[in-house]
């Protein structure tokens, strides 16, 4: 059996952490591609999927990846996949099919220094974007993001059950740090961890709709072989699931697909807030760059500053709200991440009175605590 | 044979057909649900998928499960079915464009891999949705709306390309033959382990014929057969005289242990 359903004190990597809490999430099925720096996730499912009646397949390619992991999602398999931003680029067709299908799966992504081949394999964030925007058309998505090797068992775990509960795609947007960084963590009992499953139609056959939404927007499900027959369809459908290019059915859809995620923001936006609550000075960060400004915060506290870290563990839906909520106070905002200014940008659309400074680095190393402390000593009184 | 109507798996309301007059697509969905009827399927245990293409809108028409993708990727979603729920039925269908073409990476890896799918290739030598431009398919020489001054590359067997590719089972068939092809179905349906593949030569009077003067439909199928020689015969006449000949029968025809059954064993050895 796979570690994860023993309660113990673990000395683990983030890659094999986030397999693990695949695993205790209850997903059966892998199909992936390898690439550094994610290949442990891939090599993990093999080795531990088969141990529980699961599946793990090697794919061809990303493309074929995630075919076949949407397929098995739609046969009632909880399902997923790891990559980088080289094969999340291959995906991307293929998460508008999953999000236009309502396939629940969990696309693990440990981020790389790009574009192309980039620096292989150094670390970067500069992927927050493709998560959200990777796929054409308007959809929504969630991504989460964790920021220490405990997280990326928990949000794995998180991230399955929010695929399930909205039947969508949902992103764990890891870093090649974080992923391929050691430390000890507290893997729960299997009784302790909270898993959902999909809502599955419990209608008569005969009217069974694949996409009959409910009240909360969500259509509930019915696997292939069940006696409820399903049609899953990537082109506009109507609720029956057969095509319909009818607009005013059309709009309505691609709505409901961003409502039935965007209108639940609360839920689904997790963080943590460290230091200050009404900072002065609020420092924004996910993954590695939480890290380096959790280090900065720290010690800027011991020399007398008001600042705060709000680091986000859920990247998208955008949680706009709770940057409102923190910045009440602040006199600034800084923003250090892997790239050049991809989350500031987004912060920036919400938070227009205050400056919004960036730390930026795209060389492919992380961004050190005392580079952060800079920031902050500038301009503040 | 014909005693199958195949009329449970068509959803009658939907007819007919939205493919244009003469083609061939029809007769393809024909065989496929009185193979489907022959062999037993049900409805609940079966999963068709398709691609896009005009024959990727064959789901449409049909009463059991079905999962209309993405272009070129039906077989990586059929594969995923499959794993997550051995018992099903999965049945890929695909176009030259579709499969041949985009999806050829695809093909040629669930052949190797005899993942225990059938899918069936309905090849009409082009992409018809799209407005009648080349695909992997299209002879050397063909006029399409892309190659304008005759094509200048050489077009795959996509069946002796699935057979190199280890397919269990492989067969070619015409719409000028449909007791043949439903045949062909029928027996890739029956087959217990592997991947298997059916090829349905198919035409295509609206681009591919008109753009080389092939006539109306009833021309095209006429030449179909005038063209069609069996494998068996094949085997012994000289390479110059097969020429722009459609070599039909069963390509392959041979034991593997699948996919699937594979894949148990790996769980078993998993959990020693």
């Amino acid at each position: 059996m796979s570690r994860a359903t023993k309660g113990k004190r673990v000395f683990m990597q983030g890659n094999i952490a986030a397999g693990e809490g695949a695993i205790a999430a209850g997903a059966r099925f892998f199909a992936g591609y390898p690439i550094t720096p994610s290949s442990e996730i891939a090599q993990h499912a093999s080795i531990y999927l088969p141990k529980v009646g699961g599946t793990y397949i090697q794919m061809e390619d990303e493309i074929g990846s995630i075919g076949a992991i949407i397929g098995a999602s739609m046969a009632g398999t909880k399902s997923y996949t790891a990559s980088s931003g080289p094969g999340i680029s291959l995906m991307n067709e293929n998460i508008g099919l999953a999000c236009m299908v309502e396939a629940p799966c969990v696309l693990i992504s440990v981020q790389r220094a790009g574009p192309s081949t980039g620096l292989a394999t150094k670390p970067a964030q500069a992927d927050f974007l493709q998560t959200r925007w990777g796929t054409h058309g308007d959809h929504a998505i969630i991504a989460v993001s964790p920021a220490t090797v405990q997280e990326c068992f928990d949000l794995t775990i998180k991230a399955f059950n929010f695929a399930e509960r909205f039947r969508t795609p949902v992103f764990v947007l890891m870093d090649e740090i974080v992923g391929k960084m050691y430390e000890t963590i507290d893997i729960p009992d299997t009784k302790e961890i909270k898993i959902e499953n999909r809502k599955i139609a419990t209608c008569p056959h005969e009217e069974f709709k694949s996409y009959n939404f409910d009240e909360d927007l969500i259509p509930p499900f019915a696997p292939f072989g069940g006696i409820r027959i399903s049609k899953a369809n990537g082109s506009g459908h109507g609720l029956d699931g057969y095509p319909d290019t009818n607009p005013e059915n059309y709009d309505r859809s691609v709505r409901r697909l961003t409502e039935k995620i965007e209108n639940r923001k609360e839920e689904i936006c997790l963080y943590k807030i460290y230091g200050f609550k009404d900072a002065e000075i609020l420092i924004i960060a996910y993954g590695c760059s939480a890290r380096s400004s959790l280090a900065a915060v720290e010690q800027a506290r011991k020399n007398g500053f008001k600042v705060g870290l709000l680091q986000l563990q859920t990247l998208w839906p955008f949680p706009d709200h709770l940057i409102k909520r923190y910045s009440k106070k602040a006199k600034k905002i800084i923003v250090p991440e892997l790239s050049l200014g991809q989350l500031k940008s987004e912060i920036e659309r919400y938070v227009k009175n205050i400056p919004v400074v960036g730390v930026n680095k795209v060389g492919g190393v992380s961004i050190t605590p005392q580079e952060i402390i800079k920031e902050l000593e500038t301009g503040y009184k | 044979m014909m005693r199958y109507n195949g009329k449970k798996f068509l959803k009658k309301e939907l007819l007919p057909f939205f493919w244009c007059s003469g083609c061939g697509n029809g007769i393809v969905m024909g065989c496929i649900a009185r193979a489907m009827e022959e062999s037993g399927f049900s409805k609940k245990n079966t999963v068709v998928v398709t691609g896009i293409g005009c024959w990727g809108k064959a789901d449409d028409y049909l009463t059991t499960h079905t999962f209309h993708g993405t272009h070129g990727r039906a077989l990586a979603i059929a594969t995923g079915i499959k794993l997550a729920n051995p018992s099903l039925e999965v049945i890929a269908l695909v176009g030259d464009g579709d499969g041949a073409t985009i999806g050829g990476n695809h093909l040629i890896h669930a052949a190797r891999r005899n993942i225990d799918i059938t899918v069936i290739m309905s090849n009409n030598f082009t992409y018809g949705m799209t407005g009648g431009q080349y695909s992997g398919t299209t002879p050397f020489g063909a006029i399409t709306s892309t190659s304008r001054y005759g094509h200048i590359e050489d077009e795959f067997d996509i069946s002796e390309l699935v057979k190199a590719a280890g397919a269990a089972y492989v067969a070619k068939g015409t719409v000028a033959n449909p007791l043949q092809l439903q045949k062909f179905i029928f027996k890739a349906f029956k087959k217990q382990n592997g991947f298997c593949f059916v090829e349905a030569i198919n035409i295509c009077p609206t681009h591919y014929g008109r753009a080389n003067k092939l006539g109306k439909a009833p021309e095209m199928i006429e030449r179909l057969k005038k063209s069609s020689i069996n494998i068996k015969l094949a085997k012994d006449m000289k390479p110059d005289k097969l020429t722009g000949k459609i070599i039909v029968g069963e390509y392959i025809n041979k034991k593997v242990d699948g996919y699937i059954k594979r894949y148990k064993e790996v769980q078993k050895r998993a959990t020693i």
